[in-house]
Order: C-alpha cells, then sequence, then structure tokens
C-alpha cells in the first residue's frame, strides 16, 4: 500500500451537502434526489445501497455533471470534491475533471463501449484527453491497462462484440482507471453479469482499488457486495441518504426503519425461511412524493408525527454512524 | 416518460409502456393520449379530417348541371381566369373552376389512397406474416418474390405493370397496390419474427391454440404498431404515386380531375397561367404532408422510447 | 471479403432472371400484338405470320421467356419496335444522362440531407430543429413533378437565371437535379436526424462524456459513424427512388434520358425498349445495393466479422 494513504484518510476527498436533483418534465416535476448528503475520504470505499428508484444513479451521475438537461436539474446544494464545488465549475473545467480525477463504471457493459470502434483505441482516448502523451504512447499504455484488467494485447484491435460481458465490463474498468482517478464510481458494474464473473469482476476491482489507492463510491442493491468490499455504507430512500456508517456499525446496528427491513429482506441461510419480512408497499412515485417522511407509509413504527413532518437532521448513533429518522430525533444518540 | 432512458435505473413506477402483452384498450388509450399531445400530428389529422370533408362536399360545393358533371362544367368565354373573385382558384384553359376540379380530385384521390393502402396491405401483411411464422422453405419463396419486386425500383414497377394493364383508375390502383406489397411484406415478417418468439406465443401454443389463431389472434396484434404507421405512410406514397402516373399520361386520364392529370394538363400553360400549376400541386402536398405528419405522430406515440 | 461480394454477386443473379420473369410476363400479358405494332395494320396475313415465326412469338409461353434470358444473357435486347434500331444502342445512348442526373442529385441530397439532420439532432428542441423538422416534412410532401414545374416557374420564366429545358450545359443541370434531390435530401436528412438521436442517447455516448470527451467530438467521433450505419441503406434506396424520379423528372425538363424515352416507348407500346430499359434500372439498383452492402460492412465491424 502507498505509504500517504493514512495521511491522506483523514481529509474528505468528496463531500456532497443538501445535493438536489430534479428532473423538470411536462407531466410533473420527479424529485430524484432530494438533500442528499454524503462524504468520504480518501482511499475509502462506501457502498450505495437503495432499491430501484432511489436516486442513485442520478447521484452518481450528478457528481459528473452528467445528468441530461433537459431535463435534469440540480437545483440545489454543494458537491465538494478536494476542496472545489462541482456545482460551480464551467463545463470546461467539469471536462477536465472527468475521466481524469472522477471517473464511472456504469451498469450494462453491453452497451457502454461504442460498437464501431476497437476497444484499444477506447482506452487510449481518455489518456490522449488527459496526459500529454502522444497517440502511439496512448495505444501503448492502453495495452497495459487491457493486461492490467487481463486482457492480452493480442485481442486489444478487436471490437467489443468480440468480447463476453464481462470481458467488456473489464474494458469499461480499464477506460475509468487509465488515468488514474482519485475517484471512481461505479454504477451497479456486476448486475448485469453472472455470478462467477461477477465476483471475478469485483476481485478485480478490489486489487486495482487498492494499487491505485482510489476512492469508490460502489452503487448496488447487493448488500453483499458491500459486505465484501466497502468501508462505509449509506442507505438511500427516495433521494435522500437516511442512514450512514461505517460497514461494521450499520451492520451490527441498523438504526432506520428503511435499512432494519432492507436487512430483514434478506435471506439468512441460518435461520427459518419464515422470518423473511420483505418490507411492505412500493417505492413512492418520485413525482408524487408522500408528505412528511417519504417512508411512512411503509413504516412500521411510523408516528403521528412522520405523516407531517421530514427528518431534517441526522442524530448520531455513534461516531462513525449517522441516522435520519424521527423516531431517533428526541431521545439523543439511539435508543 | 423521460427519466426510463435518462437512467433506466431511476424510471419512475409504471411508465414503462411498452410491455407487450398489456390490455388492448389501455394501449391504445395511451397511444392516442400521446398522440393528442403532439402539436403536428393533431394539425396532420386536421388536414386529413377536413379533405374528407371537402370530398364528401365535393357535389354540394360543385353541383353537376344538366349535361355535366361538376367538374367539368366549361365555360369557354371565362377561360384562365386568375384566382380571386368568383373562382377562389381561377379558371383552367377550358374555363373550368378549379376549385371545383380540385374537391371532386380530393375523391379520387383519397379513393385511390385506400384502396391502393387496401390492396398493398392486405397482401403485404398476409406473406410477411406467412414469412416470419412458417421458416424454411414458405419463407424463403415468398422472400425471394420480395426482393425480385424490390429491385425493380418503385415507380417503375409500378409504371412496368401499368404500361402493361393500360391506363385508367383501376389498373392505377393495381399497379401501385402491387407495387407497395413488399414494403408492408418486409415489416411484418420482420415483427412477427421478433413476437414470435417471446413467451406468451408459447402459452398459446401449449394451449392448444392452432396456427392460424395464433397468427391473427397473438401475433398480429402486437404488429399493429408498424402496421399502422406503414399503412399511414404507404396511403401519402400511393397518392403520390397515382398522380405521378396520372402526369406522365400513364394514369387516370382527363377529363377526370385527377390532380396528377390536372398538373399534366397545366404544363402547356404553365409560362402564362401558374395558377393552373399552383392548386393542384398545392393539394397534393397537403394531402401528403397531413398524411405523413399524422404517421409521424403515430410512430412516436406508439414508441414513446423515440420521443421524450 | 472477396467471398462476401462474390456470394453477394452470385444471390444477384437469381434475382435478376426473377426481375427478367416479371418484366418478360408484363409484357407477354400486354394486350395488342407486337407484330402489328411493326408491320402496321395494312399489313398482309403472311407477313405477320413470318414475323411472328421469326420473332418467336408462335412459341409456348416457357419457350419464349427462356429464349428472352438467353438473348439477354448475350446482351442481346432485340430491336426498338419504332426506330428499328437495336435496343442497346438507343439505351445505352440516353442511360449516362439518367445516371449523371440521378448521381448528381445523390450528391446534392447527401450534401443537404446528412449536416441538416446532424445539426437538427444536436440541437433538439430548438428553433433550428423545429424549423428544419417543417422543411424536412415539407420536403418530402411535395410532389417532385410539382416542384420542378414551380422551380421553371420561378427561376426560368421569371427571373430567367436558368434554362427551361434540355440538359446541355452545367446550367441545365441545376434545376433538373435540385428538383429531384431537395426531396431526397429530406428523407435522408429525416433519418440522420432520428439515427442520430436514437445514438447520442446510447450508453456509449455517456461513456464517452463521461470520459471528459469535448461535445462536438463526441459527435463527431463517437456518435457519427453509428448514426450513419442506417442512413447509408436509405441514401442506396434513395438512388432507386431517383431513377425512377427520372421518368419525371426528365419529361418536365424535356431531358433526352432514359427516363423520358421509357414514357415515350410506353406511348408508342415499344416493349422491346420498355423490357431492355426496366432492365438496366433493376440492375444498376441492385448493383447499388450491393455497393451499400458493402460500405456497412465497411463501417460496422459486427457485420465485418459476421462474412470473415
Amino acid at each position: 500500500m502507498p505509504e500517504n494513504t493514512a495521511q491522506a484518510s483523514n481529509e474528505a476527498l468528496l463531500d456532497i451537502q443538501d445535493l438536489s436533483i430534479h428532473y423538470i418534465t411536462e407531466d410533473g416535476t420527479v424529485r430524484a434526489v432530494n438533500n442528499l448528503n454524503l462524504s468520504l475520504k480518501r482511499g475509502e470505499t462506501i457502498g450505495l445501497v437503495g432499491e430501484t428508484g432511489a436516486g442513485k444513479t442520478t447521484t452518481a451521475l450528478g457528481i459528473m455533471r452528467l445528468v441530461p438537461d433537459p431535463p435534469g436539474k440540480i437545483v440545489g446544494g454543494r458537491i465538494n470534491f478536494a476542496g472545489e464545488d462541482l456545482t460551480q465549475k464551467s463545463d470546461a473545467a467539469m471536462r477536465n475533471v472527468r475521466g481524469k480525477r472522477i471517473s464511472m463504471i456504469f451498469q450494462d457493459p453491453m452497451t457502454s463501449l461504442n460498437p464501431v470502434i476497437p476497444v484499444r483505441d477506447q482506452i487510449a482516448e481518455v489518456i490522449l484527453l488527459h496526459e500529454k502523451v502522444s497517440a502511439a504512447e496512448a495505444l501503448a499504455k492502453a495495452e497495459e491497462m487491457l493486461l492490467k484488467v487481463g486482457i492480452r494485447s493480442e485481442r486489444a484491435r478487436e471490437y467489443p462484440h468480440q468480447f463476453s460481458g464481462g470481458m467488456r465490463q473489464r474494458v469499461v474498468i480499464a477506460i475509468a482507471l487509465a488515468c488514474n482517478p482519485e475517484l471512481l464510481i461505479s454504477d451497479e458494474p456486476t448486475t448485469a453479469l453472472d455470478v462467477t464473473i461477477q465476483a471475478q469482476v469485483l476481485e478485480l476491482m478490489k486489487n486495482l482499488k487498492r494499487e491505485f489507492n482510489t476512492s469508490m463510491i460502489m452503487i448496488t442493491h447487493d448488500l453483499g457486495i458491500v459486505a465484501d468490499i466497502c468501508d462505509k455504507v449509506a442507505i438511500m430512500y427516495a433521494g435522500s441518504v437516511v442512514e450512514i456508517g461505517d460497514k461494521y456499525d450499520l451492520f451490527r446496528n441498523p438504526k432506520h426503519p428503511y435499512t432494519i427491513g432492507l436487512f430483514n429482506s434478506l435471506p439468512d441461510i441460518e435461520k427459518d425461511e419464515d422470518s423473511l419480512k420483505p418490507i411492505k408497499g412500493f417505492m413512492p412515485d418520485p413525482m408524487d412524493l408522500p408528505s412528511g417522511c417519504p417512508f411512512h407509509p411503509r413504516c412500521d413504527v411510523a408516528k403521528p408525527i412522520c405523516m407531517q413532518a421530514a427528518p431534517s437532521e441526522y442524530v448520531n448513533v455513534s461516531e462513525n454512524h449517522r441516522v435520519k429518522c424521527l423516531l431517533f430525533s428526541d431521545t439523543t444518540g439511539g435508543e | 416518460m423521460l427519466t426510463n432512458k435518462v437512467a433506466v435505473d431511476e424510471a419512475p413506477v409504471g411508465v414503462n409502456a411498452d410491455a407487450k402483452p398489456r390490455k388492448k384498450r389501455s394501449q391504445m388509450h395511451d397511444v392516442w393520449k400521446r398522440f393528442r399531445k403532439s402539436r403536428t400530428a393533431m394539425f396532420g389529422l386536421f388536414i386529413i379530417i377536413a379533405l374528407i370533408i371537402l370530398a364528401l362536399s365535393a357535389e354540394i360545393l360543385a353541383p353537376a348541371d344538366a349535361i355535366n358533371p361538376g367538374y367539368d362544367i366549361q365555360d369557354l368565354g371565362n377561360t384562365f381566369a386568375p384566382p380571386g373573385g368568383e373562382h377562389i382558384f381561377g379558371t383552367d384553359n377550358f374555363g373550368r373552376d378549379i376549385f371545383a376540379r380540385i374537391a371532386h380530385g380530393a375523391r379520387i384521390s383519397l379513393y385511390v389512397g385506400f384502396v391502393v393502402v387496401s390492396i398493398s396491405m392486405v397482401t403485404g401483411v398476409t406473406l410477411g406474416a406467412l414469412s416470419g411464422y412458417y421458416s424454411g422453405i414458405i419463407d424463403n419463396v415468398i422472400m425471394r418474390i420480395i426482393d425480385i419486386l424490390l429491385a425493380i425500383p418503385f415507380l417503375l414497377l409500378a409504371v412496368s405493370i401499368v404500361a402493361a394493364l393500360g391506363p385508367g383508375l383501376r389498373n392505377v390502383m393495381i399497379a401501385v397496390g402491387v407495387a407497395g406489397i413488399p414494403g408492408y411484406a418486409r415489416i411484418v415478417r420482420a415483427s412477427v419474427l421478433s413476437v414470435r418468439e417471446q413467451e406468451f406465443i408459447e402459452a398459446a401454443r401449449s394451449v392448444g391454440a392452432n396456427n392460424f389463431r395464433i397468427i391473427t389472434r397473438h401475433i398480429l396484434p402486437n404488429c399493429m404498431a408498424p402496421i399502422i404507421v406503414q399503412a399511414t405512410m404507404g396511403m401519402a406514397g400511393a397518392i403520390l404515386s397515382a398522380a405521378a402516373l396520372s402526369f406522365i399520361g400513364l394514369g387516370i386520364q382527363p377529363p377526370q380531375p385527377e390532380w396528377g392529370a390536372m398538373l399534366a394538363e397545366s404544363r402547356r400553360f404553365m409560362r402564362d397561367h401558374w395558377h393552373m400549376v399552383m392548386f393542384p400541386g398545392v393539394a397534393i402536398a397537403t394531402v401528403i404532408f397531413g398524411l405523413n405528419m399524422i404517421g409521424d405522430g403515430l410512430r412516436d406515440a406508439f414508441d414513446p422510447r423515440l420521443k421524450k | 471479403m472477396h467471398k462476401f461480394i462474390l456470394k453477394r454477386l452470385g444471390m444477384m443473379l437469381p434475382v435478376l432472371v426473377g426481375v427478367m420473369f416479371v418484366i418478360f410476363t408484363l409484357t407477354y400479358i400486354t394486350p395488342g400484338d407486337p407484330v402489328m405494332m411493326i408491320l402496321g395494320d395494312q399489313a398482309a396475313q403472311e407477313d405477320i405470320v413470318n414475323l411472328r415465326a421469326e420473332l418467336g412469338l408462335d412459341q409456348p409461353f416457357l419457350v419464349q421467356f427462356g429464349m428472352f434470358v438467353a438473348n439477354t444473357m448475350q446482351f442481346n435486347f432485340g430491336t426498338s419496335f419504332t426506330t428499328g434500331r437495336p435496343v442497346l444502342e438507343e439505351i445505352g445512348f440516353r442511360f449516362p444522362t439518367t445516371m449523371q442526373l440521378a448521381a448528381m442529385s445523390v450528391v446534392i441530397s447527401v450534401l443537404i440531407g446528412i449536416p441538416l439532420g446532424i445539426l437538427s439532432a444536436v440541437k433538439q428542441y430548438t428553433i433550428f430543429d423545429n424549423g428544419a423538422t417543417i422543411i424536412g416534412l415539407l420536403g418530402v410532401s411535395i410532389p417532385n413533378f410539382w416542384l420542378g414545374m414551380m422551380l421553371i416557374i420561378l427561376f426560368s420564366v421569371n427571373l430567367g437565371w436558368f434554362p427551361t429545358t434540355g440538359f446541355e450545359t452545367p446550367m441545365h443541370w441545376v434545376l433538373p437535379s435540385f428538383t429531384i434531390g431537395i426531396s431526397s435530401a429530406a428523407i435522408i436528412m429525416r433519418m440522420t436526424r432520428s439515427s442520430m438521436l436514437e445514438v447520442i442517447r446510447q450508453d456509449y455516448i455517456r461513456t464517452a462524456r463521461a470520459k471528459g470527451q469535448k461535445e462536438s467530438k463526441i459527435i463527431v467521433s463517437h456518435a457519427l459513424k453509428n448514426a450513419l450505419i442506417p442512413v447509408i441503406t436509405v441514401v442506396g434506396l434513395q438512388f432507386g427512388l431517383l431513377l425512377g424520379g427520372a421518368i419525371l423528372t426528365e419529361t418536365i425538363y424535356a431531358i433526352p434520358g432514359l427516363g423520358r424515352f421509357m414514357v415515350e416507348s410506353i406511348q408508342r407500346r415499344d416493349y422491346p425498349i420498355i423490357q431492355g430499359g426496366v432492365l438496366l434500372l433493376a440492375l444498376v439498383f441492385s448493383f447499388v445495393n450491393l455497393l451499400v452492402d458493402i460500405l456497412y460492412a465497411f463501417v460496422d465491424p459486427r457485420i465485418r466479422s459476421q462474412y470473415k
């Protein structure tokens, strides 16, 4: 491990404050991300967990400033990255961040590569953009990256359709890591892959992350992946983080009724099948969020106040573990 | 509606409109709702409805006199009258009212469009469905025939058929209708191929539905979207081609007020009497424009992924 | 790649025989006796019988068709009924003009259609896009034989910029090639726009953005190559449309090309000319489509590897 980890790990690399992203359409406003708070230190990996529609991908695109506009708009909040607010940056300045300092791996490797360009050239493109190298050097470095992700040089000139899904995701990873970014956002990088390939790709990501000392946001709905490779977890519901904390703290002592519900809906091989308790109801329509706490219609322990007021402050459960829920705001620090 | 492609992950619940085996009525309802939203599509619909009304009321607007039908009442003392006044579109070389002729011509054009689309659609859909459903030798034979028809440029094929059958309304409709078959056959075959493999077809087969029933009840209804779009656009193409055939003298013959034939007649006078050229052309362009706008609107309404 | 071209050429052969069959059958079923056409009404019975035998018209259908194919394979298309000269000569003499007109129109339509389509897609929802879309719809809707006449009225009769008819000097070429080119440009523009819109919302475009690539570079090096693949097909199909359209345009502008000659031949019932002309145009169209397929493989690696 590089020696600067310990010293660097105290400063927050990414600090998102009250981020809100809306899609403004003819049919109404989709409130995809609402007052989201998230912070991440250098070298850390955080798992961003939530159901489909919780706003995970929009958050990621928001950090990249790639929310399609129109109709998407960052309507409020700050995204502090290494001391700079990304929401204030010009498009040109953002282009110097994308691919170089922050990279993203997308969900579906089958569609995220350009079908008419050889894979090597697709990696070389990002190198050429951000590093002062000749085209030949960029291509050579691209082949090096391919080797790192386990693809032999003789396949470098092949096209995406000649590779399997797992291999393509390796290419996408090579693109994302080619310029040694400080932050890597992985949006469900393995959901589209077979289970055995999933494990290989995750293992590869873990190793490369260590080698490059990259911070990472791992978007997933798979708590197993979180347990495997993350340091911290943030649980998202209806566009905001409802509970965030150190992986061990949060897994051992989940507080938010939604988090508890998530853990209860996981099958546990040691317990009886009867104990599986799915969360009732569905994710609310982000165009028409319920009043008060957005989770209250599905919450078993909701109090009358939950219907009127949304929790706005986080409550410290422990030093590394915070929750946003009215059940805890009148008592201090948990139970 | 937009988030489902912005970020598939974030799609609001229940907007996925392209799920195949859904309730019929609600699908048509959705399509109509989206169609109605498109201003251009509604404008196209307005144009076509207006033209239908014009065609239906041609006998009232331009009634026949004792001897001649309404489109052929000559006034040799008032030839080449410019537009305006008593004759809003002016008169032609025989002193006939051009508006009257256009109104009666609308009947011919709409009729031709309707019949031609029926010929091409019924034949093309049948061939395409058979070809797509039964692979192997039937598919091969049908597709080779289609390939042959497609190898001859559309208008040339229509011209060749009319040349063989002789000019006239009926033959023009047959010629353009036959030339249009390949378009439908290929579209239907492609959609049948994609629908054929879906589970609900397997399900229908497993409960003992026969091939005819599977094709007519399960496969074709699911291919309706491209067929309807093709029929709308095809009607535009049919009217245009029929007018073109009449224009080169192989189609509907004077004194019938077919728009293409009117244009052909006007050629001799175009240097001095532009209005004779103007109005029949505008009439053709208007129908085609209206139908194309409806077709565009329908395509977007059927496939919301294409439009935000 | 060579194998692929050879294979495609091999596939063309049966299609061309099929085209010959269609053309031959159409002529065969045509009412009217060609012998009477050649000899005139006053001909002696003996001459008629002799000429029938000489032309093989007394043979059964299939034998006649066999002879037709055999002759065609040796580039013997017979002689014109009206001029008595070999068909090949008559057609070959006029064919270059038609090809030149079609080629110029394709170039015009591509040069106008593709850039406008790209701009329109990139600037979706702007005034430019709306304007281009409506102009595109109009361009598709306006019949080109009418457009041709209007251009003559405006640019030749009123402004006097271009000659009305003929095809001798480059000044003569302008109006006819724009007449055909404009409607094709509209079709190509619409296709480019929708293909481009489809491509720029693909995930790999987002990947390119995530790399920090500039928007203009993304359009040129990522989107365009993908978006043009379906456009190539449309351009190829347009070529067929243009060959058919030549029939109309050459008639309007009195251009001494194959199209106008065929219209005249149909009116004169000069069947060998019609047969030869349709066959030649179908052959050219098939070659253009072959070219399109090869170009496809050149642009799209997925198709290329299918034929390796």
